[in-house]
């Protein structure tokens, strides 16, 4: 795998700022919705749909796809706005996220909107459907990757480790799945409402190849996930250590936007901020 | 009781299963610790790649199905009754139905007449939860050969799919011939009658052939309904009974909320037709252990209970 150079990087850094753009507009307009998870999740979906998976927009359901599966369902506006980049819808759509009529659904719905592999939003599924597309894959021969991304506090879920079972049973070494350690969930820090360390020590005695990094830097997320593929035994678990409401000062580390939206002068010093960061990005490209 | 020939319906799965797997090459089997009394193992001999054992964790397994078929696969997963549907409703509400996935869900050892494992594995619910989903086909074949042709139609039709099936042997009721033009959600009618209806589901349409010949001693003409299809539900067949006969009875192993016998009355309503409707079925209790025999007798669904309910319809 080749390494990407700085100037590639720094345009990866750009999508990531003004995907966090689209994320903080559509959910200031559809006035609900979930900021601190999506914002937390950009850096892993822009290095996965911008520098690794193979895929084309135009031809969603290309049976030799990889496929991307957003277990974290209420980081649908991250997806979504992802997915607008990448081309799979046009991104004017994204203003009308949850909204009657509009296919993006609060949670991602996969009979509305290309690009969406699964159906998710109750929390614990998204691995064992991947284990299933994996699974399929291994049958047919095919060499796909199947890339899956939990939260952290998701993984309080009993199904998730049933999946986590199986996938080391099986050998599913074509699964990447990815945690989204912000530390944070609805009712406080993981730690406080159902203890998660050690969180690495864990997923590898259930048999898994466990990586652990910064889940903001793109190169450390892109040479973990190049990483992943070349493992032939075992399915691969990314700890991506993340930053709750990354990018947004007063989003940071701050459990109270876990699911509120922000408000007009909310939104108003968070694009700000935002828009700093990409003429400080643009000037360096 | 019948002196008919007996046969298995959960061997009828396994025998249809394994027919099928030479078919269509993208038919997997997934199972939950239970291939032994499911009858999946039939299939997992022959095609043992296509064969995946998902050990008991049943939530995973439906989930996983549901990823198979994203790629194309038509899988059948299997356990018993209880765990293929309440204990994973979330993952077939999200997954299956509402993903509108084509996972076929087959479900064994459904009912009271699993007997004396007790209410843990008695699933009296099941026909109740699928059938409120959206997408969701929901059956419950009678004998082993209807069981077969269900299984055929489930794996050659697209769709979420649902089926249960009891534990025990049953006597077989249809020959191939009777059976060749089944439909997904149309009903059969198994004996000829005019006086009243007896709508069956399942392990209720023996008893409600052997109530048909003692009421015709009585000189009590019932028509029988085989409902293999709880939905979508045969409105027309329902119509028609109601409307040229003196009543209906609905009978399954199964609670009477819910079930055919709610599907029935919602027919009966929303067409605004009068007519007398007696529900067979758990009457919203939780039931024991004991003989199979025994619980059917305490729990009034035999045809015992369908004759006596007979008489009750046309006396009124």
């Amino acid at each position: 795998m080749k390494q990407l150079s700085k100037q590639e990087i720094l345009k990866l850094e750009l999508k990531a700022v003004q995907i966090r753009k689209h994320i903080i507009e559509m959910l200031y307009i559809a006035k609900s919705g979930h900021p601190g998870g999506s914002l937390s999740a950009v850096e892993a979906l822009v290095a996965i749909y911008f520098a690794q998976m193979k895929h084309n927009p135009k031809r969603p359901d290309d049976p030799n796809r990889d496929r991307f599966i957003l277990s974290k369902g209420h980081a649908a506006p991250a997806l979504y706005a992802t997915l607008a980049e990448c081309g799979y819808f046009n991104t004017d759509l994204l203003k009308n996220l949850r909204q009657s009529g509009c296919m993006l659904q609060g949670h991602p719905a996969c009979t509305c909107v290309p690009g969406v592999e699964a159906s998710t939003g109750s929390l614990g599924h998204g691995l064992s459907f991947a284990n299933g597309v994996a699974l399929a894959g291994k049958l047919d021969k095919k060499n796909y990757q199947v890339y899956v991304l939990l939260g952290d506090g998701e993984t309080g879920e009993g199904q998730i480790w049933e999946a986590a079972a199986v996938a080391s049973h099986y050998k599913l070494n074509n699964i990447t799945a990815m945690i989204d350690r912000n530390y944070l969930q609805i009712d406080g820090n993981t730690e406080d409402v159902l203890k998660l360390e050690s969180v690495y020590e864990r997923w590898k005695s259930f048999g898994w190849k466990v990586i652990e990094i910064n889940g903001h830097d793109l190169e450390k997320i892109i040479n973990a996930l190049n990483q992943a593929k070349e493992n032939k035994q075992k399915p691969t678990m990314i700890i991506l250590n993340t930053v709750k409401g990354k990018g947004v000062s007063f989003m940071e580390n701050n459990v109270d936007f876990h699911g509120v939206p922000p408000n007009e002068m909310e939104r108003n010093i968070a694009i700000k901020e935002l828009t700093a960061v990409e003429k400080q990005l643009e000037a360096q490209l | 009781m019948t002196d008919k020939e007996m046969k298995n319906p959960r061997n009828a799965y396994g025998e249809a299963l394994v027919e099928l797997g030479k078919k269509h090459k993208n038919l997997v089997v997934l199972d939950a610790d239970l291939s032994k009394s499911t009858k999946t193992i039939m299939f997992a001999k022959q095609y043992p790649k296509r064969f995946f054992e998902m050990g008991i964790a049943e939530a995973n397994m439906i989930s996983t199905a549901a990823g198979m078929a994203s790629c194309g696969k038509i899988p059948f997963a299997s356990t018993f009754a209880v765990f293929a549907t309440g204990r994973v409703y979330d993952q077939i509400r999200m997954d299956v139905a509402y993903s509108n996935k084509n996972v076929k869900i087959f479900a064994t050892h459904g009912g009271i007449s699993v007997g004396k494992d007790g209410v843990s594995h008695q699933m009296l619910e099941d026909l109740a939860l699928m059938r409120v989903l959206p997408n969701m086909t929901v059956f419950a074949p009678s004998d082993a050969t209807q069981t077969k042709k269900i299984v055929y139609l489930m794996a050659e039709n697209k769709g979420p799919m649902y089926a249960r099936v009891g534990r025990a042997n049953a006597p077989i009721i249809y020959n191939d011939k009777d059976i060749k033009d089944i439909k997904i959600g149309k009903a059969m009618t198994v004996k000829d009658g005019s006086d009243l209806c007896i709508i069956a589901t399942g392990t209720m349409v023996e008893p409600a052939i052997q109530a048909h010949n003692k009421l015709k001693k009585q000189n009590i003409s019932a028509r029988v309904i085989d409902m293999h299809t709880i939905k979508p539900i045969d409105k027309e067949t329902i119509i028609k009974c109601a409307k040229n006969t003196n009543g209906i009875i609905t009978a399954e192993e199964h609670s009477i909320i819910g079930g055919l016998g709610a599907a029935v009355a919602e027919t009966i309503v929303d067409n605004q037709i009068s007519t007398k409707l007696i529900r067979m079925g758990i009457k919203d209790i939780f039931c024991e252990s004991g003989e199979p025999a025994d619980l059917l007798e305490k729990y009034h669904l035999n045809e015992k209970y369908m004759v006596e309910n007979a008489i009750k319809i046309l006396k009124k």
